[in-house]
Order: structure tokens, then C-alpha cells, then sequence
């Protein structure tokens, strides 16, 4: 009826409005946060906005994405993976160990790593799910025993070189592409990897199940959910992600045994930056991407900013605190 | 266990094996291991040279005082992942004050000791005032402090300490080494406040459901902020000892000792439960003595560096699920 389309316009507007502060007040808050250092980090460095500039950010970033995906799942289940560091830096000396200066071999040491991070990954979720470790024991176990495996392995210092196939997975460029001009190699892995972990954690009952485990393991069990096989399932993605994202490192930076130090801290860091609840229960890979995202971004703000590395340590503590209230904050209002 | 029966009430008296925490089973089982290895495959020295077995307890020295500190908060079902860093803090503070001055000793102390309680306020604080989980919160304090550490004094020498500072390392009161008289008491401060005083009962009460903890009028904040000052500042002591025996600070001694994650480690396999709500200081000793004699194990031994670190990760799951197996929760 004509009457009832004819509303005064305030209303509607104001209704307009509601419905969008409703809809902007749902949107995370790893994504203002990540325009915000964006932002920041082009206006100090007008190369940063340019299609080359995004291009070279994305191939720096693509392993900590990566890498918090992967802690994602296992996150989202209630646990933690330490061990994701020290199987980076496995895969980067035990790489360059098998190849040994073969060029050939390239392929073959990325299955055998591609194996080896399978087979810690079920170590890790039959440690946890049957030998019932706390997972924050349990990898920090499996940290040791990788990280002192590789290094008994290659005898204490990375031996042989990376090929230079390898390397370009890290490093490289796929020149002429239409539109953007050049794209990292890395960033096809990124996409790759995401859409895989899109796939398992949102379209299927994978990823629901992690969550109901995360949320209340007892109920999921009695709600006939394969708990234990869950667990397992979810450590071995984390592995894999830590192999593949050890690859791109490697490929980056090169053969070094410090490699993978520091990066099962940053990865949770931007899981929990892109809103995962710690002890489980929430997630979504959209967002921790970006909080992988924004932490790299910060990282570079910092840079720019001239500050000396072990400052940015300090300042990127205080983020990580601060984004990690600024959250909890949010969802205690929502209660 | 024997019951008696006193006016027809069943009186069940618990049997005093029933009181030893499992985690000594599990050191005596390691201690006769590594002595019989040693007998077979070493000199057996461990057990005909005493020095051996005095420095399984000082080289426990350190690990041990930061270990209480995590038990008390990982009893609160907190966790506190700062104190290498403080660690750190401490030993550099010390040294650049001290500067090799004997008399600035007791001032050097208590600076050290309130920058200990200052670190753990902050955490506390932004735990319970912004609930931050105390995993991320620790990590952050501990990066703030390795940010500055590392900035500030990543070269030159930082002064060093006086030989009589250097006493509460090397000397000893008798045959008894002055570190292991501070990790004794360290211990049974730690464990009349947990066993005897109103605190210590709070804090179980937290740990063990911090809501009902908070329902029955406790206040939950206040007591989980008083453990992790009590965490700081056994890491402050910690700090101290381990200066004492270097006789100058760096940045990186308490990364370099992973005293973070081997204090969570030896805390959990001395039978303190992640979930808060459970556990002692003794228990946590006895994980910390298993390190020492696996330590002093393989020295004798001559296993490989790296191999030691492979055996030790193992050793960690595996003592951790020895009793993690039977139980009927869900681990995560």
C-alpha cells in the first residue's frame, strides 16, 4: 500500500543507520585495526600502497599466514602448538641436507618434509589425544625433540644449499601477469594453503567439530564426535602448515638453524590478534589471516618507524596485549 | 589404607605412601636408571664422588626457586611465561648497579626485588583488570622486557659483581653451598603459605573455579595478582643466584636457560595440574631434581648435545603422561 511506503524519511534514515552501526559493530575488529596499520605504514612509505609494494608484503607475510591458519585449528580445539618454530627450522636444514646441492632432488625433499611434518603432527595429537598431555607440554616436548632431531641430524650447523627451484617458492615471482604486473610465488601457496583451510574449517564438519571440542570436549564426545581423531586431524594440519611455511621461509631467507625461532609465539600472537578465543571455542580463518596479516604490517610500521629490532620486540608485546584486551573487552560487553 | 571403626563410624585413616606425591616414584625409578647407566656404560662416579651429587642439587639451584614461583601461579590456573626475562632483568640491573661495589649490596637487593614485584603487578593486572589471557599477557611483559633489555644494553660490559657477592654461589655455610640453604628456604616459604595460610587456600579456591572462588566472596583478583608477584619475585632470586655464579649479567641468560617453559614443565610433571586448583611445592621439586639427575646423567654419559635435547622433550611427554594417561578428563 502507497500509504505505509510513504514513511517520513527520518526514520528510514535513522533505521538506515542502525542497521549499519549493527552491521559495522559485527565486523571483527582484526579488520579496522589492520586499514589502521595499513594506513600508518603507507603514509610513511608511499612504495607500501603500490601494486609492487603489496606484492612484496604479501611474499613477506605468506609464511606467518600461513602458519597461523594452521595454529588456528589447533587453537579453535582448546589446544596450543609450540612445536610450529622448531619444525619451520626442520624443514629448512633437513631440506638442504637432502638436496645437498642437488638440484634434482628439490621435489623429493619437500615430499620427505612434507612426510615428516605428518608424522609429527600424529605424534603430537596421539600425545595429546590418547596419552592425554596438555598440549602445552606436549609441543613444548615435540619443540625440543624437533629442534634437537635437526640438529643432531645435520650435525649442529645447516650443510648444503638450498636449490634454487626451492628457493624460488620463497622468493620468486611470477612475472607478466596481467593487471598487477609480477605476483610472489609465495603468495599462489598463501592462496592455495587458505582456500584448502577455508574449505576444511568453514564448509565442512571438520571445522565445526574442532569447535565443539574447543567449546566443551566432554559434550562433543557425547554428542558422538570422534574426539580424539579430531585432535589428531588438527595437529597434523598445524605440522604441515609449519612444513609448508618452513619451505617459504627457507626460501626467503635462506639455510639457517635460528630460522623457525620466535614464529609458534608470533603465530598465536595473530591468531589471537584476528580474534581467536584462546582454550577454544571461536575462530574463523578469514580473520586470523588478517591478524597474520596485521602483525607483519605492524612489524613493518615498527621498521619504518626507525625503531631498533629489539625495541620493536617491546612494542609488539605491548600490541599483542593490547589487541588481546581491546577483544576481551568487546566480547564481555557482549554478555 | 586402614579403617577403624569408632562408634560405628568408619574412620578411614589415609596411608602415608598416599601422601608422597607420584612425581618421587618417578625420580626414585630416573635416579636408579641413570646411577645403574652410569655404574655400566661411565666411571659410576655419581655415586663414589659426592661433589657429583652436590652439583645435580646446585645446578637445580636456579630452576628450583623459579619453579615454586610457577607453581604458585599455575595453582592459581594462571600461567607466567615473563620470568626468563625477569630473570634477565635482574641479573643486568645487578650487575650495572652493583658495578663491583660490596657495599652496594643490600640496595642492589631490594631495587631488584621491587622491580620483581613491579613486573608482577603489571602482569597481574592485566590479567584480572583487562582478562587477558595470562598466556598472552606473560608472553607480552616478557617481550616488553627483552625489547628493552636487548635495546639498551646489547653491547659492552655491564659492570660485574664483588667477590663477596659472588659467595652466594660459590660458598657454602660448612659442606652445605649457601645456594642450596636459599633454594631450601625458598621452598618451605613456598610451601607454608600454600599449606598453612589463608592465602594459600584462597588461591586453590581460584584455581580451582575461580567463579565460585569469586560467588563465595574472595577477592579473585587481589589473589591472583599476590601469585604473580610471588612468580616475579622468585625469578628475581632466581636472577640473583644465577649472577652470583656468572659474576656478571647478560641478556640473555634466562632465555639461554629457558627458564620459562622448564619451570611450566617441571611445575606439570611434579603433578601441578595446567587447569589451576591442584598441586605443591614438593611435587614441583621433584620434577626439578629428574631434570638434575638427567642432566648429570648424560654429562657422565657423554650423550651429544643435541641428542640430550631430543631425550629431554621425550622425557618431558613421557613423565607428563605416566599419570596424564589414566585420567579421565579430556586433555587440550
Amino acid at each position: 500500500m502507497s500509504i505505509q511506503v510513504e514513511k517520513p524519511t527520518s526514520t528510514s534514515m535513522l533505521d538506515l543507520l542502525a542497521n549499519i552501526w549493527a552491521w559495522v559493530r559485527k565486523i571483527p575488529p582484526v579488520y579496522p585495526i589492520f586499514l589502521l596499520v595499513a594506513i600508518g605504514v603507507s603514509q610513511l612509505n608511499p612504495n607500501f600502497a603500490t601494486v609492487n609494494g603489496i606484492m612484496a608484503f604479501i611474499r613477506r607475510a605468506a609464511p606467518l599466514v600461513i602458519l597461523a591458519m594452521g595454529q588456528l585449528f589447533v587453537l579453535a580445539s582448546g589446544g596450543f602448538d609450540l612445536s610450529q618454530g622448531s619444525v619451520v627450522t626442520l624443514t629448512i636444514i633437513g631440506s638442504a641436507l637432502i638436496m645437498h646441492n642437488h638440484e634434482e632432488y628439490t621435489y623429493l625433499a619437500i615430499a620427505i618434509m612434507l612426510g615428516f611434518g605428518i608424522l609429527i603432527g600424529l605424534v603430537t595429537g596421539f600425545v595429546v589425544a590418547y596419552l592425554k598431555v596438555p598440549s602445552l607440554i606436549a609441543t613444548l616436548g615435540m619443540l625440543l625433540l624437533v629442534k634437537g632431531g635437526g640438529l643432531y641430524w645435520t650435525g649442529g650447523a645447516p650443510k648444503g644449499y638450498l636449490s634454487e627451484a626451492y628457493r624460488f617458492i620463497g622468493r620468486g615471482y611470477i612475472d607478466n601477469v596481467p593487471l598487477i604486473g609480477r605476483f610472489p610465488v609465495s603468495g599462489i601457496v598463501l592462496l592455495v594453503v587458505a582456500t584448502i583451510l577455508i574449505i576444511l574449517f568453514h564448509k565442512t564438519n571438520l571445522g565445526k567439530q574442532i569447535l565443539a571440542i574447543g567449546d566443551n570436549a566432554q559434550a562433543a564426545k557425547l554428542s558422538g564426535i570422534k574426539v580424539r581423531q579430531i585432535r589428531m586431524i588438527a595437529f597434523m594440519i598445524s605440522a604441515i602448515t609449519a612444513i609448508i611455511a618452513g619451505i617459504l621461509v627457507g626460501g626467503y631467507g635462506g639455510s639457517s638453524y635460528t630460522a623457525g625461532e620466535g614464529y609458534e609465539m608470533q603465530s598465536v600472537s595473530a591468531a589471537v590478534i584476528g580474534g581467536v578465543l584462546l582454550l577454544g571455542g571461536k575462530g574463523s580463518v578469514y580473520d586470523v589471516a588478517f591478524g597474520g596479516l596485521t602483525l607483519e604490517a605492524m612489524v613493518s610500521l615498527l621498521n619504518l618507524l626507525g625503531l631498533p629490532k629489539p625495541y620493536r620486540d617491546a612494542v609488539q608485546g605491548l600490541i599483542i596485549i593490547g589487541a588481546v584486551a581491546y577483544a576481551g573487552l568487546r566480547t564481555k560487553k557482549r554478555d | 589404607m586402614t579403617t577403624k571403626i569408632i562408634n560405628g563410624i568408619e574412620i578411614k585413616r589415609e596411608n602415608i605412601f598416599k601422601k608422597i606425591p607420584q612425581v618421587y616414584y618417578f625420580l626414585v625409578i630416573v635416579t636408579i636408571l641413570g646411577i645403574t647407566l652410569d655404574q655400566v656404560f661411565a666411571n659410576g662416579n655419581i655415586l663414589s664422588n659426592p661433589v657429583i651429587l652436590r652439583n645435580i642439587l646446585v645446578r637445580s639451584v636456579a630452576l628450583g626457586i623459579v619453579a615454586v614461583g610457577q607453581t604458585f601461579v599455575m595453582i592459581g590456573a594462571s600461567i607466567d611465561l615473563s620470568v626468563a626475562y625477569t630473570i634477565s632483568l635482574t641479573a643486568v640491573m645487578t650487575s650495572l648497579i652493583i658495578q663491583g661495589d660490596p657495599a652496594r649490596t643490600p640496595m642492589v637487593i631490594v631495587i631488584v626485588l621491587l622491580t620483581g614485584a613491579f613486573v608482577g603487578l603489571i602482569n597481574g593486572l592485566v590479567i584480572t583488570k583487562l582478562n587477558v589471557n595470562a598466556f598472552i599477557a606473560t608472553l607480552g611483559t616478557g617481550l616488553v622486557i627483552k625489547g628493552i633489555l636487548n635495546g639498551t644494553f646489547s653491547s659492552g660490559s655491564m659492570g660485574s659483581v664483588p667477590k663477596s657477592f659472588q659467595a652466594l654461589g660459590y660458598e657454602g655455610f660448612g659442606p652445605v653451598p649457601y645456594s642450596i640453604i636459599l633454594l631450601v628456604a625458598v621452598l618451605l616459604i613456598g610451601w607454608f603459605i600454600l599449606s598453612s595460610t589463608k592465602y594459600g587456600a584462597h588461591l586453590y579456591a581460584v584455581g580451582g573455579n575461580i567463579l565460585i572462588g569469586r560467588l563465595s566472596g574472595l577477592r579473585t583478583s587481589r589473589v591472583l595478582i599476590g601469585a604473580h608477584i610471588i612468580s616475579s619475585l622468585t625469578a628475581v632470586l632466581a636472577g640473583l643466584f644465577i649472577v652470583s655464579r656468572l659474576g656478571a649479567g647478560t641478556p640473555w641468560v634466562g632465555p639461554d636457560g629457558i627458564y620459562d617453559l622448564e619451570s611450566v614443565a617441571t611445575t606439570v610433571i611434579g603433578g601441578t595440574a595446567l587447569s589451576g586448583g591442584r598441586g605443591g611445592v614438593f611435587g614441583t621439586l621433584a620434577g626439578v631434581l629428574i631434570f638434575g639427575v638427567i642432566d648429570t646423567v648424560f654429562n657422565q654419559l657423554g650423550v651429544d648435545t643435541y641428542l640430550k635435547m631430543v631425550l629431554r622433550g621425550a622425557i618431558i611427554i613421557l613423565a607428563v603422561a605416566s599419570y596424564s594417561v589414566r585420567s579421565k578428563r579430556e586433555a587440550a
